[in-house]
C-alpha cells in the first residue's frame, strides 16, 4: 500500500499534475479575448480562411478571435445579409439579390490539369478535358501522345478543389467512376509525378517542376495569364460584407487583405488578389 | 473488507464501466446520425446501387462493398498462410532462444502506424505494380500485400497462443508412437488448435475491413466494383475517411450510414469468433 508521500515521489503523479496544469493554463489564455468574429459560407474557402484565423490568432492574440463556419456559398451570402456571420465566405460571384453585399476578392482560386514531364502531349481544349474525365477519351493516342491507357486521377467528392473542377469543367456531367481518387493536391502530384499515363488536376500554386501543367484553350497556366483574365478555369474567393462593419471585422478584412494574409493564401496554392 | 479496498473497488467499477458506456454512446451516436438516411434513400439504393455520386443524390455503397470484400479476402491470401506458418515456426519447430527473439520482433509489426505502412506500400509496391504488371498501380493487388503484412502480428500471435494451448502430452504421445515431427504437427497439434486459428484467421479479418489509412494511399479509391487484381478500388472506411472533412447534411448521414454498415459487418466477425474461442474451451 502506497502512503500519500510515496505517491507523491512517483514520476507518474507528477507528470499528472504538470499536464492538469498545463490544461488549465491554456483554458484561462483562451478566455482571455473579448467577441469573435464570425465567418460562414463556402467549403471551399473554409480550410483557407481556418488558416487564416489560426494565424491571426497567433500573431494578433489581443484581437478578438475568429470563428469559421461551412455551409455553402450560397449560405454564406443568406449569413452575411440577414447578420447570422460578419462575413460571408463564397467560391462565385455574386447574383441577383446578393448584389447588395459588399465584395471584396481575397484570392482567386485557379486549376491546372497536369501531366506526366515525358507526356508528349502539351496542349488540351476544355472539351477534351471533359472528355477525359467523364470516359469518352479513353487512349492518350486521341490526344496526339503515346498510345497507353489514360489513367484519371480525380479528388474526393466534397473537397474544394473538386467542386471547382465540377463546376469548371465537368459542368454537371460525372466524373468517371474509375478514376482514381487522391485526398490532396499533394497526393494527386506524386501520383502524377510517377506515372506517365496519369492526368489530375491540382490548384495552380501548387505545380512544380516534377509534373507538367497543360496549356487550357491554348492558355498556359500560371499568374500572369490569371490575372490578365485569360486562363479559363478559374474562381474567385470573396469574402463580402454588409454595410458597415466594426472595427473587429475591418482588422481581419486589413490582415487578409495585407501583405501577412496574401502570402499565407499564395502559400496554400491561391492566386493573389493583388 | 476494509473501507479502502470498498473505494478501490467502486473507482475501478466506475472506470471499467465507462469503456463500455464509451462503446454504448458510439453505437447510439452512429446510429442515431445515420438512422435518417435509412428513411429518405431506403436500403435498396443504399446497399444496391453502384453509383457514388453525393453531389447529384447518388448514394449507391455497392462498390465500396465489394471493394472491402475483395480487398479483405485478398490480406487473408497473402496473410494467413504466412501468419500460420510463422506460428508454426516459431511454436514447434524454432529452437527456444530463436523464438525468444522472433516471438517480440513480429509484435513490433504491430506498432508500426499504419500510414507507414502505406507509405511504403505508396513508394514501393505501386510503382512496381504499374511498371511490372499495368494499369495504375492502385489496385486490389497493392492493398492486399499491404494489408496481409498489416494483420500478421494478429494473425502469428493468436495462433501461437492456440498451438501453444495444445497440451505437451499430445504430442509426447504421437511421438511415443513413432510419429515424426510433422506427422504430429499435421495430424495432431493443428487439428487440436483449429478453433484457435479459425478465431485467429476471424480477428485478423476484422482488423483487415478495419484498416483504413493505408488502404486510403494504395487503393486508388475509384467507386467501381473491380473485375481485376489490377484496378483500384474503394473501401467502406476508405470512402468514409475521404469525405468525412466536407461532407453535409444528405451526404454526411450517407457516411454515418457506411458506419453502420461497417459496424454491423465487425460486430458479426467478432461474435463469430468469440464462438470459435468458446468452442475450444469447451
Amino acid at each position: 500500500m502506497l502512503r500519500r508521500k510515496e505517491i507523491l515521489r512517483l514520476p507518474q503523479a507528477w507528470l499528472l499534475l504538470c499536464l492538469l496544469a498545463m490544461a488549465l493554463l491554456s483554458g484561462c489564455a483562451r478566455e482571455g479575448r473579448a467577441g469573435s468574429i464570425t465567418l460562414a459560407g463556402s467549403t471551399s474557402v473554409q480550410p483557407f480562411a481556418e488558416i487564416l484565423a489560426e494565424e491571426y490568432a497567433r500573431r494578433y492574440p489581443e484581437r478578438p478571435s475568429v470563428n469559421v463556419q461551412g455551409g455553402g456559398s450560397s449560405a454564406g451570402a443568406r449569413a452575411a445579409m440577414s447578420g447570422t456571420a460578419h462575413i460571408g465566405m463564397l467560391s462565385r460571384e455574386l447574383a441577383g439579390s446578393e448584389r447588395e453585399l459588399t465584395p471584396t476578392v481575397i484570392a482567386v482560386d485557379a486549376l491546372a490539369l497536369i501531366v506526366h514531364r515525358d507526356n508528349a502531349v502539351t496542349e488540351l481544349t476544355k472539351e477534351q478535358i471533359k472528355g477525359i474525365f467523364s470516359g469518352r477519351i479513353t487512349d492518350w493516342s486521341e490526344l496526339g501522345g503515346a498510345p497507353g491507357p489514360i489513367h484519371v486521377i480525380s479528388r474526393e467528392a466534397g473537397s474544394g478543389t473538386r467542386d471547382a473542377f465540377d463546376g469548371l469543367v465537368m459542368e454537371g456531367e460525372d466524373v468517371l467512376p474509375r478514376a482514381i481518387v487522391q485526398d490532396s493536391n499533394g497526393a494527386v502530384r506524386e501520383t502524377v509525378a510517377g506515372d506517365p499515363r496519369a492526368i489530375g488536376y491540382v490548384s495552380l500554386g501548387l505545380v512544380d517542376d516534377r509534373v507538367k501543367a497543360v496549356k487550357v484553350d491554348g492558355v498556359e497556366a500560371s499568374v500572369e495569364t490569371v490575372r490578365a483574365g485569360e486562363y479559363i478555369l478559374v474562381r474567385p474567393f470573396l469574402f463580402v460584407t454588409k454595410g458597415e462593419v466594426p472595427t473587429g471585422v475591418k482588422e481581419f478584412m486589413e490582415f487578409v487583405m495585407g501583405e501577412e494574409g496574401q502570402s499565407i493564401l499564395a502559400g496554400e496554392g491561391l492566386v493573389r488578389a493583388k | 473488507m476494509s473501507r479502502k479496498e470498498r473505494i478501490a473497488e467502486a473507482i475501478l467499477t466506475v472506470v471499467g464501466l465507462s469503456s463500455v458506456a464509451v462503446l454504448a454512446l458510439i453505437i447510439f451516436f452512429i446510429f442515431r446520425e445515420g438512422a435518417p438516411f435509412f428513411a429518405e434513400v431506403g436500403l435498396a439504393d443504399f446497399l444496391g446501387s453502384t453509383r457514388w455520386s453525393p453531389g447529384k443524390g447518388h448514394f449507391g455503397i455497392l462498390p465500396m462493398i465489394a471493394g472491402s470484400f475483395f480487398v479483405t479476402l485478398g490480406a487473408l491470401v497473402v496473410g494467413v498462410p504466412l501468419g500460420l506458418g510463422c506460428a508454426l515456426y516459431l511454436s514447434e519447430f524454432a529452437p527456444k532462444r530463436t523464438a525468444a527473439v522472433l516471438k517480440p520482433l513480429v509484435e513490433i509489426l504491430a506498432g508500426i502506424p499504419s500510414v507507414v505502412f502505406g507509405f511504403i506500400g505508396l513508394t514501393v509496391i505501386v510503382p512496381l505494380i504499374r511498371d511490372h504488371l499495368g494499369g495504375p498501380g492502385f489496385s486490389v493487388l497493392a492493398s492486399s500485400l499491404v494489408l496481409g503484412v498489416m494483420i500478421l502480428p494478429t494473425m502469428v500471435s493468436i495462433t501461437y497462443d492456440a498451438l501453444r494451448a495444445v497440451p505437451q502430452a499430445y504430442r509426447e504421445g504421437m511421438l511415443a508412437v513413432g510419429a515424426d515431427k510433422w506427422q504430429t504437427v499435421t495430424s495432431v497439434v493443428l487439428p487440436a488448435a483449429r478453433s484457435g486459428i479459425l478465431a485467429a484467421g476471424i480477428l485478423s479479418m476484422g482488423r483487415a475491413v478495419g484498416e483504413t489509412m493505408a488502404v486510403i494511399m494504395v487503393a486508388g479509391n475509384a467507386t467501381i466494383i473491380p473485375t481485376s487484381l489490377l484496378d483500384p478500388v474503394r473501401t467502406l472506411t476508405s470512402n468514409i475517411a475521404l469525405e468525412m472533412g466536407y461532407a453535409s447534411g444528405l451526404h454526411r448521414q450517407a457516411l454515418f450510414a457506411t458506419g453502420v454498415v461497417l459496424f454491423v459487418v465487425i460486430g458479426a466477425l467478432n461474435i463469430l469468433a468469440r464462438s470459435f474461442v468458446r468452442n475450444r474451451v469447451r
